[in-house]
């Protein structure tokens, strides 16, 4: 692929949370909420640092709490101000009483969320727990592999969320410390294409003190079901304008990670994996491997988990023998939050036997081999016909349960 | 009607929601008893009682019945009644 040369302001070997705080400064949010937490208070301290040195001039308020900070971007959104703030694990949790209220009312602004493990016990390493326990919100969630998707994914994504068919909150989800903190080649594009391609926020009201509203009125049961419907609704939409805004990136800086999806030797393939953020890296050298060998396997990687693709995975799955979900989080009980949504969307479609792993918890990780390991298990269990209802926790140690 | 987006709507909606409606007992005024000292009137949770020529009057309209009003009145100049009774 050609990136466009006129758009590149740098090409640099830079860590992961001072490209996007970058990238988002270059947006120049009206304000920015924040509450520090690892492994996310990189992004926030360069913001801080962009302001106090003058490069933008973003309001920059520190919150006593993530409630607090979300709850200033619900209140800057309101009044039709572009908002950001990026959050991790507990500080996330924090939010979501928040973000519920934000995409019930319709009012989009961006989080970085910078996936990081749940308490207890206390860890800091990425997995999906925190992000995926937001699902049920309202809230738009795109998962990226690398820096430079990170990059590129938070400028799409204050398009979409802005949108007036759209109109909620959005979240841009990256591994703690392997995207957050690791440090890659990556581009940064100019300021002015970044604001030539994301526009200018025109919220449908606005906060005037000549013109007062009333947000979060009491709803009876006459009327409750059609406003979640609304919801519900419009984060449907959102599909189709992440499809064409990844689109409309592409031609505009050349740089392109799929849309809703991205995949990788699906075409023909017996086995794919489905994964969601920097395994997907780790999926394509297993694969690149296994090609070699003349194994017949593919990667359909999830970039947008809500709104949830569920018929462009039914497309991509419909020739596969076996199909390996690889969940980063779990529902207790209940099994791989991934790997239990691409069962349901499989339902009844004669498709491939379904294998889900949880694996990758709390930073333990996940190598090419491990990822060969997996797929030749899941073959075996595929090939037997015994392919277990329940998500199987990947390298469990028994002897310490 | 189409409903407005996320529930945004023109300030001052709690005016056009009737909650009298939701009423099964209705406070009524002792005017023998009452001496309009507008105790009911500040702890009234609805802004429904007001004192007028020295009586508390009760707002049909809003009032939801909950009865902290008959509580309050240390001359027990209120009493609930079911709505609608005659004897009122």
């Amino acid at each position: 692929m050609s990136v466009n040369q006129g758009s590149i302001k740098c090409r640099e070997i830079m860590q992961g949370s001072i490209a996007v705080a970058e990238t988002v400064g270059a947006l120049e949010p009206g304000v920015i909420g924040v509450y520090p937490i690892t492994p996310q208070t990189h992004i926030v301290e360069h913001l801080a640092r962009l302001v106090a040195n003058g490069n933008i001039n973003s309001k920059y308020i520190n919150a006593d709490s993530e409630f607090s900070a979300a709850s200033i971007l619900y209140g800057a959104s309101a009044a039709g101000v572009r908002s950001y703030s990026a959050s991790s694990s507990q500080g996330l949790l924090l939010m979501t009483e928040v973000i519920f209220n934000m995409a019930g009312t319709r009012l989009p602004a961006v989080f970085s969320a910078v996936n990081r493990s749940l308490s207890p016990p206390i860890n800091i390493q990425v997995d999906h727990q925190d992000t995926m326990t937001l699902r049920d919100s309202g809230l738009i969630q795109l998962y990226v592999e690398n820096i430079q998707e990170a990059v590129d994914t938070h400028i799409q994504i204050f398009r979409i969320a802005e949108d007036l068919d759209v109109l909620l909150p959005a979240m841009v989800c990256m591994d703690g410390w392997i995207i957050s903190h690791a440090y890659e080649p990556v581009t940064l594009w100019q300021e002015e294409a970044i604001r030539d391609f994301t526009g200018v926020f025109f919220p449908p009201y606005e906060v005037n003190p000549q013109k007062p509203l009333t947000y979060g009125a009491l709803t009876d049961d006459d009327k409750i079901t059609e406003f979640k419907y609304m919801v519900d609704a419009a984060l449907g939409r959102a599909e189709e304008k992440i499809i064409q805004v990844a689109g409309d990136f592409k031609k505009a800086f050349g740089s392109y990670h799929g849309d809703v999806v991205e995949t990788y030797y699906t075409e023909g393939a017996e086995t794919i994996i489905l994964a969601m953020g920097s395994i997907a890296g780790t999926i394509k050298v297993a694969i690149d491997q296994l090609r070699a060998e003349n194994k017949k396997v593919g990667l359909l990687k999830i970039r947008s988990f809500r709104p949830f693709p569920a018929s462009r995975i039914r497309e991509v799955l419909s020739g596969a023998k076996t199909a390996v979900v690889i969940d980063r989080s779990f529902s207790a009980s209940s099994g791989g939050i991934l790997g239990s949504e691409v069962k349901a969307a499989l339902y009844q479609q004669n498709g491939p036997f379904i294998i889900n792993y949880i694996a990758g918890i709390g930073g333990r990780e996940l190598y090419p081999h491990n990822i060969k390991e997996i797929i030749t298990e899941s073959e075996k269990l595929s090939a037997a016909g015994t392919v277990p209802d329940k998500a199987l926790f990947y390298n469990l140690n028994s002897a310490l349960i | 009607m189409k409903l407005n987006l996320g529930g945004i709507t023109e300030a001052g909606r709690s005016l056009k929601n009737h909650t009298g409606t939701w009423r099964y007992k209705i406070p009524v005024i002792n005017k023998e008893k009452c001496t309009g000292c507008g105790v009911c009137e500040l702890f009234c949770p609805d802004s429904s009682i007001v004192i007028t020529g020295g009586l508390a009057s009760i707002d049909e309209t809003y009032c939801k019945g909950c009865g902290i009003c008959v509580r309050e009145c240390k001359l027990e100049a209120i009493k609930m009644q079911p709505e609608g009774e005659e004897s009122r």
